[in-house]
């Protein structure tokens, strides 16, 4: 008969699921994963496979570890996202040993050791990243010109083994991301108006021609997936529109005050990983803060983050750190911002109406 | 008229399709009706027939005992067959003291049942009384005694009256229908209750899913401009009753308090409806329409149902089972509560009998929280469930107390958003119990300290007029021999 085991209500649920999620996050990725695997060839997608296999095998192993049950974790699609996020931040060039060694650290030290899924305070494929970053400047700096698959130019699938797993890397064609062609010469003292009309051109690196890491490539195919994500409403628009708009306004500002050494906002936005970040990362629910101000606080503080380091400090890109780093604050922003509750002021005390006389409904 | 937004909410699935097209229908009489001498919020009534006892219905069954209780009537005439225990039309299946009554198929009123020609000339205090007699809760589910409620004229200032037809619940449709067929008598039962509170205006809320019930209501209304009727945007949990108010009238109620703060009662279609019968035509409340409704039954129906019917007389005039539930759930499926069986009475609360498939429900296993703060953003209390929960699973319940427990609706919003389908409200529902547990103990501490010091005042009194006594006799003695008491003689014997 019917199950009078007594919890608690509501005996309805609405259709969803936490793999639901991860796979529409996916979804939204695809595209922009697709035309970056094809601009980047055999070499990106062995990376790619290898990055997310690392993840899944990662995980199970560390399941298998603390003795949890293995399916419902690993179907659940987080481990997944997290290589695929991964995959996306690296050079698609590098060796495989980058790969496996990103992975593991995303899912053993940044996820796992934890408490797994929902227990990590930093994202774990940019703690990955930072890692990588940090250990292995070389390998995570050498970027590649886009040389789209069974273009002549594009490395063949034979090439493409040698490349990733480091039998034949000499003569690879290295170039430098946007960012840090533009933060080089800077540096070497030229003005803008010099370095970027050869570099850059705005609309069609939109598109994705740049050079960079997958999830730098195509801004555009990005802003889509995140736009097919909000209005699939697994994520809300606080952090992204609160990065992009203190990125653009920072930008702007200091646009203004120097067009000759600070770019303009369109030229954060399109370069380097911003739309990736404030889409596909920064919303990680995991790392993010709970309530809608605490997100435009979380927003606006890795607008701000990402502007200073990509400016100021010793990377041309600055995302990965910038996230990292407000992943450390979202338990403060969490304990300090939280909605108010009915019937309540900000304090906590019940409202009061300073005369009840006058409370007539409006018609 | 100009509404106002209120936070969070979600949008169930509202499946009334199943039953909003069934007519009204009468519950033929059970072999035998239990009527429970509780089925309100407060004290339960004492027993007012004898076993074997003839009563006629209407009859004065159990009488209300305190400011805050209700009477229970007879539902049919018949005979009574005992007073006992009963499983009680709650989730625990505990017996509760009930009145069983074997009808004799007559159905006849008490003599001398009649109602008032005019209620509008009678004195607020008379209206209430006369609601407090018929026995009269609130019949969205709440069962507070409305009685009460129409006397907080006396403490509040207030303006207007809501008639609450939002039925924000899924499934549930008996307010549409009767809104739609006895679209006069809820309104003369909501002009009495404006009279018995001393307002002039009464709003009538009904959400958009129910157009027939709103086009009823406002032709019943036209020709009255202190009555409008409003159409609620279909947001659960719009009819609850603080919510309500703030989307008609822009205002929270203070926390803790109630919505006559700022002036406004609340009131259900069916207890509008009950006032008019009690007034009208004297008759206490003894049926009550019942949506009979899910997946599971045959025919869904809306049922006109005398009060201690056992809930499967019920499911078997609907057809019975098309499948086997897995839940069978009094009220709606957001608020509701598993019926313990299918012998538990129908009672003054119940304003649904939902037999759900598993399709429905959708339960599945809890997974860990990702903290997607869906259930931040569903919460129409401004709360944080998540870390609710996450305090009361550590067993923390002050950090959950801190955190706005008591300001928690229990509406299910925020489970019902659940990726990670966590039970947010089973913790909740625990705390809240393991507070209210605390709260009696702590009143019990009280009381023993309270007693144990009295007794001590006692005693210390009784040796101080001893001690003063023997003082006085000491000082009687000094001056001449000491006469003797009779305590003194008894002692020497």
């Amino acid at each position: 008969m019917y199950s009078d085991t007594p919890i608690a209500g509501p005996y309805a649920h609405e259709r969803t699921s936490v793999s639901r999620i991860m796979v529409l996050v996916v979804l939204a990725l695809l595209p922009a994963t697709l035309f970056s695997l094809w601009q980047f060839g055999w070499p990106a997608i062995f990376l790619f496979l290898i990055t997310v296999g690392t993840c899944l095998v990662a995980e199970a192993a560390c399941l298998r570890a603390a003795e949890k049950p293995l399916r419902p974790s690993l179907l659940d699609g987080s481990a997944l996202l997290t290589g695929w996020l991964l995959a996306m931040s690296l050079p698609p060039w590098a060796p495989w040993w980058i790969g496996v060694l990103g992975g593991l650290i995303a899912i053993v030290v940044a996820k796992q050791v934890f408490g797994g899924i929902g227990q990590n305070l930093f994202n774990p494929a940019m703690v990955a990243r930072v890692a990588l970053l940090i250990s292995f400047p070389a390998e995570l700096t050498r970027y590649v010109a886009p040389a789209p698959l069974f273009s002549p130019q594009a490395p063949g699938f034979g090439e493409g083994l040698a490349i990733t797993f480091g039998l034949d890397g000499s003569d690879m064609v290295t170039g430098a991301t946007l960012l840090g062609q533009v933060r080089t010469e800077l540096g070497q003292g030229h003005p803008l108006p010099d370095i970027l009309p050869g570099i850059y051109q705005p609309w069609s690196d939109a598109v994705g021609t740049l050079a960079g890491s997958m999830g730098e490539t195509s801004a555009l195919l990005l802003l889509l997936g995140g736009l097919f994500l909000l209005s699939q409403r697994v994520i809300t628009w606080h952090i992204p529109v609160a990065t992009i708009a203190t990125l653009a306004l920072a930008a702007t500002l200091m646009n203004l005050y120097d067009p000759a050494h600070y770019p303009d906002a369109l030229y954060h936005l399109v370069g380097g990983a911003t739309l990736l970040a404030a889409f596909f990362i920064a919303t990680d629910p995991v790392t993010s803060p709970i309530s809608p101000r605490g997100q435009l606080i979380f927003g606006a503080g890795l607008g701000v983050l990402i502007y200073s380091i990509r400016t100021w400090a010793g990377y041309p890109e600055g995302v990965a750190f910038a996230i990292v780093l407000m992943n450390t604050c979202t338990p403060l922003i969490d304990h300090y911002v939280r909605p108010r509750i009915y019937g309540r002021d900000r304090k906590g005390a019940p409202i009061e109406y300073a005369d009840d006389a006058d409370a007539e409904v409006t018609r | 008229m100009k509404l106002f937004n209120i936070r969070g909410g979600v949008h169930p699935e509202d499946r009334k399709h199943l039953a909003a097209d069934q007519a009204i229908e009468d519950l033929p009489l059970a072999p035998l009706l239990h009527v429970a001498l509780q089925q309100h919020i407060g004290n339960a009534a004492t027993p007012a027939v004898r076993r074997g006892q003839q009563v006629a219905k209407g009859e004065l069954l159990g009488t209300g005992q305190g400011p805050i209780s209700a009477p229970v009537h007879a539902p049919t005439s018949g005979r009574i067959m005992g007073i006992g225990s009963f499983p009680a039309h709650h989730v625990s299946g505990l017996s509760v003291r009930t009145i069983t009554l074997q009808p004799d198929g007559k159905d006849q009123w008490l003599e001398g049942i009649e109602g008032v020609p005019d209620p509008f000339a009678l004195d607020p205090d008379e209206i209430a009384a006369r609601v407090a007699a018929a026995g009269i809760v609130g019949m969205g589910g709440a069962t507070f005694p409305s009685a009460v409620k129409l006397n907080l004229r006396k403490k509040y200032r207030l303006h207007t009256l809501v008639i609450n037809g939002a039925e924000c619940e899924p499934y549930l449709t008996c307010d549409d229908r009767l809104m739609r067929e006895h679209t006069a008598q809820v309104l003369d039962g909501a002009r009495i209750m404006a009279h018995a509170l001393g307002v002039t205006q009464i709003i009538i809320a009904i959400e958009n899913n129910k157009p027939q019930a709103q086009a009823a209501m406002t032709g019943a209304a036209a020709d009255s401009p202190a009555v409008r009727v409003a159409g609620l945007p279909m947001r659960y949990p719009m009819g609850s009753e603080k919510h309500l108010v703030q989307t008609l009238t822009g205002r929270e109620t203070p926390a803790r308090g109630l919505t006559a703060d700022i002036g406004v009662v609340v009131h259900n279609p069916a207890t509008a409806f009950a006032v008019h019968q009690a007034l009208r035509l004297g008759w206490p409340l003894v049926s009550r329409l019942v949506t009979v409704s899910g997946g599971a039954i045959t025919r869904p129906r809306n049922l006109r149902v005398p009060l201690g019917t056992p809930v499967q007389q019920l499911i078997d005039y609907c057809g019975g089972f098309r499948e086997e539930p897995t839940r069978l759930i009094s009220g709606g499926p957001m608020m509701g509560n598993p019926l313990p069986g299918t012998r538990v009475p129908i009672v003054k609360g119940s304003n649904g009998v939902l037999a759900l498939t598993a399709e429905e429900v959708n339960a599945q296993a809890a997974a860990p929280c990702i903290r997607c703060a869906n259930c931040v953003a569903a919460c129409p209390c401004g709360l944080l469930p998540l870390q609710m929960a996450a305090h009361a699973r550590a067993g923390d319940l002050d950090g959950t107390v801190r955190l706005g427990l008591m300001d928690c609706i229990g509406c299910g919003s925020c489970s019902y958003v659940c990726p990670a389908h966590i039970p947010l409200v089973q913790f909740f529902n625990y705390a809240k119990g393991e507070m209210a547990a605390r709260g009696r103990a702590k009143q019990k501490q009280a009381e023993t300290k309270r007693l144990i010091e009295q007794r001590t005042a006692r005693i210390e009194a009784i040796q101080q007029a001893k001690r003063e006594a023997m003082a006085a006799r000491k000082r009687e003695s000094a001056g001449k021999p000491p006469a003797q008491t009779p305590a003194d003689r008894r002692a020497e014997a």
